[in-house]
C-alpha cells in the first residue's frame, strides 16, 4: 500500500513541461506495448469471463441451442425449488466450519511445537509441508486406498476392536474422511506460515516476561499469540476462501456421495455445468459461492477487531 | 547438585519433546509410505486380507510398467509441457507488465494496478464455465493451447514483479538510458538478471500450481491422449479390475517433482511464506 502511494507522489510532483510531455507520450507508448500481452490475456480470460458469468446466470443456456434470458428465475429455482441446493449448501458450510477450525488448531499446534525444538526445525517444517506441493488428486487417490473397505484404516480399527462402518460409503462418516484428507493435504502451509510468524516474535519480549515470572503457558497466551494474531488472521481468511471451493478430493473419493452427503458447491458447479451442461444454472451456483466467500471474509474482518492485535 | 539434576531433567524433557514430534511426523508421512508400498506389490496383494504392511514380493518394475503401459509416461510429459509453458508465459508477461507498473509513466497507471489486484479476489472455480465456453468457441477444446492460455495470464505475477523492480536502484538503468538503450533492452539485460530471486519464486509457485491443477485440464482435455497426470490418474478408477498398484505408481510419479522441489528449495519457500507472515494483515 505504501509503495503505491509513494509512486503517486513522485508522478504528481513532476513538472510537465512541453519537453516532458513529449517524453511522457513516448513512455506511454512503451508502457502500452509492455502491458499489451498481459492486458489481452486479462481481458479475454478474466474480464470477459466475469461479465459472461453474470449474464449466463440469468439465462437457461444448455450448451446446445440458443440461450434464453430468464431473468432471476435461476436464482428463484435455486433457493425455492431445487431439492439438492440446501443439502449442498449445508455440506459446504459444514465442511468449511469443521475443516477451518481443525486446520487452524492443528497447524498452530504444530507450529508451536516445531518452534520449541532446539534442532531439526527446518526438517519438520519440510515434512508437514510436503503434501502442499503434491497434486491433490494423487493425495486423494492414496487416501481412497487407505479408506477402502478392508483397507488399512479398517485394519487399524479392527485391531483396536472398534466396530465402525466403512468410511467412504457411510452417510455421516464420508464427510469426515474428506475432512481428514483435506487436513493432511492442507495443514502444511499454515504450519510454516505460523511457524515463521512465531520466529519473528522478539526474544527480548519473552525474556522480559520470563523475568517477571510468567510461565510458558502465560507467555504463549499473553505474548506470542497476540503478537502473531495478524498472521493467524491472514491464514484463517485464506483457508476459509479455499475451503469453500473444495472439489478435487470429493471428485475422486466420493463423487458427492453416498447420496449427496459430500456434494459441495464446487462439486455442484462441476456437476451442473459439465455433466448436465446447464451452463446458466451452474453460473448461478457460482455466484452464490462468490457471495458466500465475500460474506465469510467480511464477517472475519468484522470479527478481527475483537481478537487481532496490531502494534501500531 | 540441584542445578545438575535440573539440567538433566530439562535434557530429558528436550529428548521427549523431539521424540514426540518425530513420532507425529512419521505417522504423518505414512500415506507416502503406503503409496510406495502398494505400488511395488502385485495387484492381488493390494486388496488382500489381512493387510500386509510390506509387500510379499517387491515388484520394482511396476514403475516401468505404469510408465509405459498405462501410459503415465505420456501423461507425465503432458503435465511437464503444460506446467512449463504456463510458467514461461507467466514470467514473460509478468516481467513486462511489472516493469511498466514500476518504471513507466502513463495515464491511469494506479487505477489499472488496482484493477489487477482486484481480479485476485475472484475465485478460479467461478470462471470455469465462461472460460470453457470461450475455449470452446475458439475451437481449442482438447488442445494444449486451450489448457495453457486461459491460466497463463494471472495478475499476481505482475504485482509481484512490480514490487521487486521497485526495490532495484534507479541509477542502475539511468546510465544505460543515457547510452541510448531501449526500455526492452534495459529490462532484459539489466533488470531481469537482478530479479532472479523474484522470478525464481514466481516460476516455482506457478509451476507447482499448474502441475497440481486438476479441474481445468479435466474439463478442457476431453481426449485421453492429451490428459495431464492428475487427470490421467482418474481414468483408471472406474474401469473394471482397477490396477491399484499401477495407479499408486502413477500417483508417486506425480508427487515426485513437488517433493523434490519442496526439499531442494525449502529455504526459498520458507522465506517467501515468512514474507507473508510478516505482512499478514499489516
Amino acid at each position: 500500500m505504501t509503495a503505491i502511494n509513494d509512486v503517486t507522489e513522485v508522478t504528481g510532483s513532476q513538472k510537465r513541461s512541453r519537453w516532458g510531455s513529449r517524453l511522457d507520450r513516448r513512455e506511454g507508448r512503451t508502457a502500452f506495448f509492455f502491458l499489451l500481452p498481459g492486458l489481452i490475456g486479462m481481458v479475454l480470460f478474466l474480464v470477459v469471463p466475469i461479465i459472461a458469468s453474470v449474464v449466463l446466470s440469468f439465462t437457461n443456456w444448455k450448451l446446445l441451442g440458443t440461450p434464453q434470458f430468464v431473468g432471476i428465475s435461476n436464482y428463484v429455482r435455486l433457493f425455492t425449488a431445487d431439492p439438492q441446493f440446501w443439502p449442498v449448501l449445508r455440506n459446504t458450510l459444514f465442511f468449511t466450519a469443521e475443516y477451518l477450525v481443525l486446520n487452524i488448531v492443528i497447524s498452530l499446534g504444530l507450529a508451536v511445537w516445531i518452534s520449541s525444538l532446539k534442532m531439526g526445525q527446518r526438517w519438520f517444517r519440510v515434512v508437514f509441508f510436503l503434501p502442499t506441493f503434491t497434486p491433490g488428486i494423487a493425495v486423494a487417490i492414496v487416501w481412497m486406498l487407505i479408506f477402502a473397505p478392508g483397507g488399512f484404516f479398517d485394519f487399524i480399527m479392527r485391531s483396536l476392536s472398534v466396530a465402525m462402518p466403512s468410511m467412504l460409503t457411510d452417510q455421516t462418516l464420508a464427510m469426515q474422511a474428506i475432512i481428514i484428507v483435506s487436513l493432511w493435504a492442507g495443514v502444511g502451509y499454515n504450519t510454516v506460515l505460523f511457524n515463521a510468524a512465531l520466529d519473528m516474535v522478539p526474544q527480548s519480549y519473552l525474556e522480559a516476561a520470563r523475568i517477571d515470572g510468567a510461565n510458558a503457558w502465560q507467555r504463549f497466551w499473553k505474548i506470542r499469540l497476540p503478537l502473531i494474531s495478524p498472521t493467524l488472521f491472514f491464514g484463517t481468511v485464506m483457508t476459509a476462501i479455499t475451503s469453500l471451493q473444495v472439489f478435487d478430493q470429493i471428485y475422486v473419493m466420493t463423487r458427492g456421495g453416498p447420496g449427496n452427503a459430500t456434494a459441495t458447491l464446487g462439486y455442484a458447479i462441476y456437476q451442473r455445468g459439465f455433466q448436465n451442461f446447464q451452463m446458466g444454472y451452474a453460473s448461478t451456483i457460482a455466484w452464490v459461492m462468490f457471495a458466500m466467500i465475500m460474506a465469510l471474509t467480511a464477517v472475519q474482518f468484522w470479527l478481527q477487531r475483537k481478537w487481532v492485535h496490531y502494534d501500531n | 547438585m540441584t542445578t545438575k539434576s535440573r539440567t538433566r531433567f530439562s535434557l530429558a524433557l528436550d529428548i521427549l519433546n523431539h521424540g514426540g514430534l518425530l513420532i507425529v511426523a512419521l505417522i504423518f508421512l505414512f500415506p507416502f509410505f503406503w503409496m510406495v508400498s502398494n505400488a511395488i506389490r502385485s495387484n492381488a496383494e493390494v486388496m488382500a486380507v489381512p493387510v500386509r504392511i510390506l509387500p510379499h514380493v517387491f515388484e520394482w518394475d511396476n514403475f516401468a510398467k505404469a510408465w509405459t503401459q498405462l501410459p503415465f509416461g505420456r501423461f507425465f510429459f503432458n503435465s511437464m509441457f503444460v506446467a512449463s509453458s504456463v510458467t514461461v508465459i507467466t514470467v514473460i508477461v509478468s516481467c513486462l507488465s511489472g516493469y511498466a507498473f514500476a518504471r513507466l509513466k502513463f495515464p491511469g497507471r494506479d487505477a489499472l494496478l488496482m484493477a489487477y489486484l482486484g481480479t485476485l479476489m475472484v475465485p478460479a472455480i467461478m470462471l470455469i464455465i465462461p472460460l470453457f465456453l470461450i475455449v470452446n468457441s475458439l475451437g481449442m477444446v482438447n488442445t494444449f493451447q486451450g489448457v495453457i492460455l486461459p491460466v497463463a495470464f494471472g495478475t499476481f505475477g505482475a504485482f509481484l514483479m512490480r514490487q521487486f523492480f521497485l526495490s532495484i536502484p534507479m541509477e542502475l538503468e539511468e546510465a544505460a538510458r543515457i547510452d541510448g538503450a531501449s526500455r526492452l533492452r534495459i529490462l532484459v539485460s539489466i533488470i531481469v538478471p537482478l530479479s532472479m530471486p523474484a522470478i525464481g519464486l514466481l516460476s516455482l509457485f506457478t509451476f507447482i500450481a499448474q502441475w497440481n491443477n486438476f479441474l481445468w485440464p479435466l474439463i478442457v482435455m476431453t481426449g485421453s491422449d492429451n490428459a495431464t497426470l492428475p487427470v490421467g490418474l482418474t481414468y483408471f478408477q472406474t474401469q473394471q479390475g482397477t490396477q491399484w498398484n499401477f495407479i499408486m505408481a502413477g500417483a508417486a510419479l506425480s508427487m515426485l517433482p513437488g517433493v523434490f522441489l519442496a526439499i531442494l528449495l525449502q529455504k526459498l519457500i520458507y522465506n517467501s511464506i515468512a514474507l507473508n507472515a510478516g505482512m499478514g494483515g499489516r
